[in-house]
């Protein structure tokens, strides 16, 4: 029995975002793991803790991602793998997809796929959906709450936030399973995690480990370049007044006057 | 130059979703000549078939069945996969929404489709599709094109393209289908849901009112679900005030929460850390209460009042009330 | 000359970094205010293993070297030096050691649950007459048979109501000559008979810290809790100050750098006459400094630190980089609230907070004055490092690292 999470390393949330006049985006050098793989991290960890698994976790990246994967090994999974290859570089969601997918598969024993809602940087998640799909499994997305896990009678309940409300929803496994960040309280390293994850040596899986070609992977969307927002308009009107309610009747008067409401 | 659009047209419990209106727009702006054709799956989804023609399409495809009742995944992928395979549209469209997200990703990927994913902007270069959409934090937009052959599949951010005109009496074709599964197939049921109680949704709300560390504690948010309630508003929440445990998670706008685009959206209490802002700067009209004339919420807002906001938040509502009678 | 830190030093530092920041910091100036020590310190770097960073994996901590140990201490007053105030005692001082100078005996019995967290430790050398002039302490401890009884009273001493060991200095020779010969350490439990504590409150500084005094009233501390030999007391407890000195040291790197931080930060936001004041000179000056200070302090803490992973004498070194780091973050928070202006002076931002805390990293183990005197006599030749029984221990990575 075996779960998978995946993860990648996002630009800081904080950093200054600026785009060159060639359409290139620069954010600085700091990148930290996607905020939402941490709960997926942590929930691989804990379920590590209540079942007899193994974790392994994996990214889809150049070797500046290894850093994620340090990151998962030090807070507790068993192993780490890095999926990469030269013909990934302009990769699409597709190939993301095809190429986890691949890696599964040749993990072989592997029930349950964890992933964190989004990537934070481009704000996708269509990725996950994807490697559901390019697996066979179920999907569960948007997980506030992994209810029931039976390895064995291979099920699974899970709570999920939907734009309906809260679902509870019943399934089997093998599945795929986006988490939000309220599932838990994402864990830190360990001391003694940290100093495995610092010895280990992560393998590199290429298109030929994975048995696929250039071909499967091509992409079919691609992002072109990056441009500035439109800038808004200065600072604040700052509605003065000598009361609450002055500020509060004023505010008012500008919303209908500009026809907001 | 037309193309053939094809349209999902999302309900929940039987309602439509504004998004699908929104989507259907922009299909009938890209189809030209062409022909705009929406997907309705559910149970009893009768009543919703004039409003999609009301709203911009040629035909219906239609599939009404008690295992599609709600959204899952399994059978509406299948469907919708099945049906692009057969009347292979040029375009795929849907709102990017919770169910619209994963609906059109599977479904491409069942199909080996190209699919841009929660765009603000589209047009069509030479039947392509190029679109734009705010990646990094809502920091910078993204310039994405589709170079692949196959049915381009779009997801479309709520409110991010305007609802069309509704043109009563449009009428067309109407196909109906079965479901592409049978339910014994159909791994995933839905045991339960605790719907949001008639509250209004983050992401569709045209107003939302939120609050942030200044509220202060759990009862802080009385004020603002006051103003929300006279203003038919959602009650959104910054990071600090859902880490603090004062409101639930659902409410929280930013980053790591809800991304919205209302058309106002009032911040009392929030200073406006760069990942609230990931979670609101599109918003038409942004309004800042804050205490703090230094926040940098002010920078956002195109309105702000210096002040307490458990005095400004109740003036308001009040304001409000008188006006809005 | 190698300056790069290992992958497991740099991923030890960030965990605490983020443990501090996301844990402490948020609740820290609540505490700050309040004048009391900040509950959840000590469960979290008992929880996570810090307490016992540098102490062997076969005595309960986790292995890892005297270097960490001061990236953990720069971390821990980045948010605050209480924080740090923990490390320092319960580490540098007490467990360090027992690591140095403790039997197999003591070290299974104390050392192994102080590594991991399960008991708290404490030092207990100054008293109302003895600060800068420690071989005029009063404690006495008298032996008779299998025991001795110990009578006195320590003041300034971290942790005193909140650590479980103490390890403390009395006099079992009150007339020896010179002084210091007469002074012994014994390990002392908080349980023990005759053993009580108080809190000093109000304290300009260190106000999320637990600073007391401990009040010893014919307390019987059997023969086997004696640390070293009788009349070694004196060169234990200035060992003891090479490791405390060194994380207080660490720690002023912290202050430096929180101080440096913030106000990059708040030059940045803050604007005078239509420009952002990073934009001015005088601004400028004041940051470039403290970046100087940051770095010069920094280079002096890792020397320390080599020297003690060689298991080389440090007393030198350590001291001379306390005192640069010390001085240094009083500058550098005096001039981070000079950069944060009227907001500097208030509590709404944390600089206030940060020149409070160094003031009395100037004063604790060694004050400055304490510190020139001692480089000026080792430049003079009047002080020299002479063997000791037990040298201190270099940090061998196979030894530290393996079960037994």
């Amino acid at each position: 029995m075996h779960v998978v999470v995946l993860t990648k390393m996002t630009p800081d949330t904080e950093a200054t975002v600026t785009v060159n006049a060639s359409g290139q985006v620069h954010w600085g050098d700091k990148l930290v793991i996607n905020p939402w793989d941490e709960y997926a991290i942590t929930e691989a960890v804990l379920i590590k803790g209540a079942h007899n698994v193994q974790v392994t976790v994996m990214t889809v990246g150049p070797e500046a991602q290894s850093e994620a994967l340090k990151h998962g090994l030090a807070i507790g999974c068993d192993q780490a793998v890095r999926l990469w290859d030269s013909a990934l570089e302009k990769h699409d969601s597709l190939a993301y997809a095809t190429v986890v997918a691949a890696a599964i598969r040749k993990l072989g024993d592997v029930d349950l796929v964890l992933f964190g809602k989004e990537m934070a940087d481009l704000a996708t998640d269509q990725h996950i959906f994807q490697t559901a799909r390019k697996l066979g499994w179920n999907m569960l997305g948007f997980v506030a709450k992994i209810e029931a896990l039976d390895f064995a009678a291979r099920t699974v309940r899970v709570r999920r936030l939907t734009d309906r409300g809260a679902e509870v929803v019943a399934s089997r496994l093998p599945a795929v399973i986006s988490v939000l960040k309220d599932i838990n309280e994402p864990k830190y390293p360990t001391f003694i995690g940290i100093r495995k994850a610092a010895k280990a040596e992560v393998p590199v899986w290429g298109l030929a480990d994975l048995g696929l070609s250039a071909a499967e992977v091509a992409p079919r969307a691609q992002v072109l370049g990056y441009r500035e927002l439109p800038k808004r308009e200065g600072s604040a009107e700052i509605i003065e007044g000598a009361t609450a309610q002055e500020k509060a009747e004023k505010l008012v008067a500008r919303l209908l006057e500009e026809k907001i409401l | 130059m037309s193309v053939n659009v094809f349209v999902w047209i999302e309900q929940r419990d039987g309602q439509p979703v504004s998004a699908s209106w929104e989507a259907l727009g922009v299909a009938r702006t890209l189809a030209g000549e062409g022909r705009v054709t929406a997907l309705i799956f559910g149970a009893g989804v009768d009543p919703i078939v004039p409003l999609a023609f009301s709203y911009g399409a040629d035909a219906v495809i239609r599939a009404d069945d008690p295992s599609l009742a709600h959204y899952r995944c399994e059978p509406y992928v299948a469907l919708l996969a099945q049906q692009v395979q057969t009347h292979q549209p040029d375009v795929v469209l849907a709102g990017a929404t919770v169910a619209g997200r994963e609906l059109l990703a599977s479904a491409a990927a069942d199909l080996n489709a190209p699919l841009l994913h929660d765009v603000t902007e589209l047009t069509l270069e030479n039947g392509k599709l190029r679109a734009v959409r705010p990646v990094l934090g809502g920091k910078v937009l993204s310039v994405e094109a589709v170079t692949g052959d196959g049915p381009q599949f779009v997801t479309l951010r709520a409110r991010a393209f305007p609802l069309p005109e509704a043109q009563p009496g449009r009428s067309g074709e109407v196909i109906a289908v079965p479901p592409a599964l049978p339910p014994d197939a159909i791994a995933t049921q839905i045991e339960c849901v605790e719907s949001s109680g008639g509250t209004v949704s983050l992401t569709d709300a045209s107003i939302i009112v939120s609050g942030g560390r200044g509220v202060g504690g759990p009862e802080g948010f009385a004020p603002i679900r006051e103003l929300a309630e006279v203003l038919g508003a959602a009650v959104g929440a910054s990071r600090a005030a859902v880490d603090a445990g004062w409101i639930p998670y659902e409410h929280q706008v930013g980053q790591t929460g809800k991304v919205v685009s209302p058309d106002l959206y009032i911040a009392a209490g929030i200073s406006g850390a760069i990942q609230h802002q990931a979670g609101m700067r599109t918003a038409k009209v942004i309004v800042a209460i804050n205490k703090d004339p230094e926040a940098p919420i002010f920078k956002l807002a195109r309105y702000g009042i210096v002040g307490d906001l458990f005095e400004i938040l109740p003036a308001l509502t009040e304001a409000f009330r008188q006006r809005l009678k | 000359m190698d300056f790069s830190l290992t992958e497991e030093q740099l991923m030890a530092q960030e965990m605490v970094r983020e443990l501090a920041h996301d844990k402490i910091y948020p609740t820290l100036k609540e505490w700050d205010r309040k004048h009391q020590p900040h509950p959840d310190v000590l469960p979290l770097l008992a929880e996570n293993g810090v307490l016992g960073i540098n102490i062997p994996v076969r005595y309960g901590g986790q292995g890892f070297d005297y270097i960490t140990l001061a990236l953990v201490c720069e971390e821990l007053e980045r948010v605050d030096a209480s924080l740090r105030v923990v490390m320092s005692v319960h580490a540098g001082l007490n467990s360090l050691a027992l690591l140095q100078w403790g039997t197999e005996d003591q070290k299974q019995r104390f050392l192994v649950p102080q590594a991991r967290g399960e008991k708290i430790a404490g030092y207990a050398l100054t008293e109302a007459e003895a600060g800068s002039d420690p071989a005029n302490l009063r404690s006495t401890a008298r032996r008779e048979g299998d025991i001795y009884i110990l009578n006195g009273e320590k003041m300034w001493i971290s942790l005193a109501t909140l650590a479980d060991h103490f390890i403390v200095f009395a006099k079992t020779d009150p007339h020896a000559q010179p002084r210091h010969k007469g002074i012994t350490a014994f390990i002392i439990t908080r349980d023990m008979k005759g053993v009580s504590t108080y809190d000093e409150k109000h304290k300009l500084g260190v106000r999320a810290g637990s600073t007391g005094g401990i009040v010893m009233q014919d307390v019987e501390v059997p023969v086997e809790n004696r640390l070293g030999e009788e009349g070694e007391g004196f060169y234990i407890a200035m060992s003891c100050l090479d490791n405390g000195r060194y994380t207080v040291a660490a720690g002023a790197t912290g202050c430096i750098r929180a101080c440096l931080e913030d106000s990059v930060k708040y030059a940045k936001e803050r604007y005078t006459f239509g420009v952002p004041i990073a934009h001015h000179q005088l601004i400028k000056q004041k940051i470039a400094y403290m970046q100087q200070w940051y770095d010069a302090a920094k280079l002096l803490v890792l020397r320390a630190g080599w020297l003690k992973n060689q298991g080389m004498r440090n007393t030198r070194e350590t001291a001379v980089a306390k005192w640069f780091a010390t001085e240094m973050s009083v500058k550098a928070a005096l001039e981070a609230v000079q950069i944060h202006g009227a907001y500097g002076f208030s509590d709404e931002y944390d600089v206030e907070r940060y020149l409070r805390n160094a003031k009395g990293a100037v004063i604790y183990e060694g004050s400055s004055e304490i510190q020139q005197l001692l480089q000026a006599d080792y430049a003079l030749g009047y002080r020299q490092d002479r063997p000791l029984r037990c040298e201190p221990v270099p940090y061998d990575p196979e030894y530290w690292q393996s079960e037994a």
